[in-house]
């Protein structure tokens, strides 16, 4: 963003009462965000199950963190906890390796290039639950699909992934909807790289591993932030895909917080329980959201200052 | 051909080999919704069969995938012209009237975007129950204009800071009030960047699932829920017909993506990439 802003200008003192103008939307915004945020905690403490409406209620001193007590003594809480992560991480390293490859394979001029990058961004605009249902119904289906006609082309039986290795299938599902998401940011740091400078490199003789390690890399460093925090904040929330390919299971092999949450609140309506989790999957985000506005306001504060 | 022109070019096909591969999905799902059912089952799979537009006929037009459809376009547009509306004169006041304070509300709005949904979503239902706002389209309006109100204010500040405020000084020494100097001076400047950050705000909610699916049953339900549906099998008779109407649910999105691919950077990461 541009500096003018921070340096007064003569006359811009001119209706000082207009900054009030961004009351409205931040009213709205407590209204929206806080309210539940507030009532989430208050739910924490209460045994409110739905199909019980009189248990809505303080727990009661003596044993208020009774949903938290449950639940981290809960077994399935851990593996839902390492489910989340593990698609989480196992996304962002997919999704680094091919966005950065296919970033650097974008940032050169080539017949084609405008169509190519058309191509590889398509993945990202698909609405989630339809790319889940294609994928999985079209083609990882393993009579008809088009992994069984890879395999047995390939002189393997045909397997059904998504029943096989499930939160593998997820993971790929996942990371073939978000590979585009890091490319198109990569792509746009790589592209703000001035020439003079690449050339400076290759006139001091670095060769190409050299220049991606010592000029490009670094000078990617707060894309690769900002896309890899984002993308984190995103994947936490991963949930139509896991409800489309394999509704959590089988078991729970695939059950991930947001899962979890909704499995807790609209098939058992334990309201109680579901805010419980909810306050993890709330610290969870919490814990990246706050590496992230660190970026930014690092960002803001380089450019105005 | 030289050694290095054959390496320029083999660079170029692989490029373009694996662009096609990453699209192939996309496209297996448009070729089919043209199959016949019988095409679209069969093993091997056809790479070339004679196109058929019943399935468009009878899942897309003569299904209910237009009312689904009618039912995402209200709730986006509604709750994109209200987060517009609150979101425009918030950003004036950000970019023109800049303070510690404004940065910090800036840096506390975009947090909020990215609260998790999960952790909201229970009190989010018991209010939507109690004000009677479960499967309304105001209900979903209300909620996804909070969701896009944050990349509205974020984008827009951004669009007013890069504009000269030597020409808003100008219409104030001509006695502009705010209306004036809103509609003839930063208005048509605006426009491209009220088109973006739209378009994002179309993206982001024409695709939402999430809320959707927990807080509409069928009257208010969104393409996205009903795409949903799809996931137990509906029979081998039916893979046309799914792929037809998930390709009506996925094409405006996807064609509005391919025009806006880069403003779709600035507005994936608010700004915080130009």
């Amino acid at each position: 963003m541009s500096m003018q802003a921070s340096v007064p200008a003569p006359g811009r003192r001119i209706g000082e009462g207009r900054r009030f103008l961004s009351a409205p939307a931040l009213i709205y915004l407590i209204l929206v965000t806080q309210i539940p945020f507030a009532m989430t905690i208050w739910f924490a403490f209460t045994n409110w199950n739905l199909l019980r409406p009189a248990s809505a209620g303080f727990i009661g001193w003596d044993s208020m963190f009774r949903n938290f007590a449950r639940i981290l003594q809960n077994p399935d809480f851990y593996t839902v906890l390492f489910n989340t992560l593990y698609l989480t991480i196992a996304v962002a390293v997919l999704t680094f390796a091919f966005g950065m490859a296919f970033a650097l394979l974008l940032d050169r001029p080539f017949p084609g290039r405008a169509i190519a990058r058309t191509l590889l961004i398509s993945p990202f605009l698909m609405m989630p639950v339809a790319s889940s249902v294609v994928w999985k119904n079209l083609l990882l289906e393993p009579s008809f699909g088009l992994s069984a006609w890879v395999f047995r082309s390939l002189g393997l039986t045909s397997v059904y992934l998504v029943q096989e290795a499930p939160m593998l299938s997820i993971i790929g599902i996942v990371s073939w909807q978000w590979t585009p998401f890091v490319m198109l940011i990569l792509l746009a740091g790589l592209q703000s790289l001035p020439d003079d400078v690449v050339e400076a490199a290759q006139l001091d003789g670095a060769g190409p591993i050299a220049q991606f390690r010592y000029v490009t890399l670094p000078h990617l460093r707060r894309f690769i932030e900002i896309a890899m925090l984002l993308e984190v904040i995103f994947i936490l929330n991963i949930f139509g895909h896991i409800f489309v390919v394999t509704s959590g299971g089988p078991g729970i092999q695939t059950t991930n917080l947001p899962y979890q949450i909704f499995l807790e609140a609209f098939s058992r309506w334990n309201i109680g329980r579901a805010s419980t989790y909810g306050i993890f999957a709330i610290i969870l985000a919490n814990l990246v959201i706050i590496a992230f506005l660190q970026v930014l306001r690092r960002k803001r504060e380089e450019e105005t200052a | 051909m030289t050694r290095h022109d054959w390496k320029h070019a083999s660079w170029t096909v692989g490029t373009l080999v694996i662009a096609f591969l990453m699209f192939f999905p996309v496209l297996w799902m448009v070729l089919t919704s043209f199959k016949s059912e019988n095409d679209a089952i069969a093993f091997p799979p056809k790479w070339i069969f004679t196109p058929t537009f019943a399935n468009w006929r009878t899942a897309v037009f003569g299904g209910p995938v237009l009312e689904f459809m009618g039912n995402t376009a209200l709730i986006t547009v509604g709750s994109t012209l209200l987060a517009l509306a609150l979101g425009v004169p918030a950003a004036y006041a950000m970019a023109f009237y800049r303070s510690r304070r404004s940065d910090g509300s800036m840096l506390w709005m975009m947090s909020t975007r990215m609260l998790p949904p999960a952790g909201v979503i229970v009190p989010l239902f018991v209010l939507f129950r109690n004000l009677n706002l479960l499967d309304t389209h105001l209900g979903l309006v209300l909620l996804f204009a909070g969701m896009n109100l944050p990349l509205v204010v974020w984008m827009v500040t951004g669009f007013m800071e890069d504009l000269p405020f030597a020409l808003i000084e100008a219409a104030r020494l001509d006695g502009a009030n705010l209306w004036q100097e809103f509609t003839r001076v930063l208005l048509p400047l605006l426009l491209p960047g009220l088109a973006a950050t739209s378009l994002l705000a179309l993206i982001f909610t024409w695709n939402e699932f999430f809320f959707a699916v927990n807080l509409t049953t069928r009257n208010a339900s969104p393409l996205s829920v009903y795409v949903s549906t799809f996931k137990a099998a509906q029979g081998d008779l039916f893979i046309a017909k799914m792929s037809a109407a998930s390709t009506a649910a996925v094409i405006p999105v996807l064609v509005a993506g391919w025009i806006a691919q880069r403003q779709l950077v600035t507005g994936l990461t608010m700004g915080a990439v130009k």
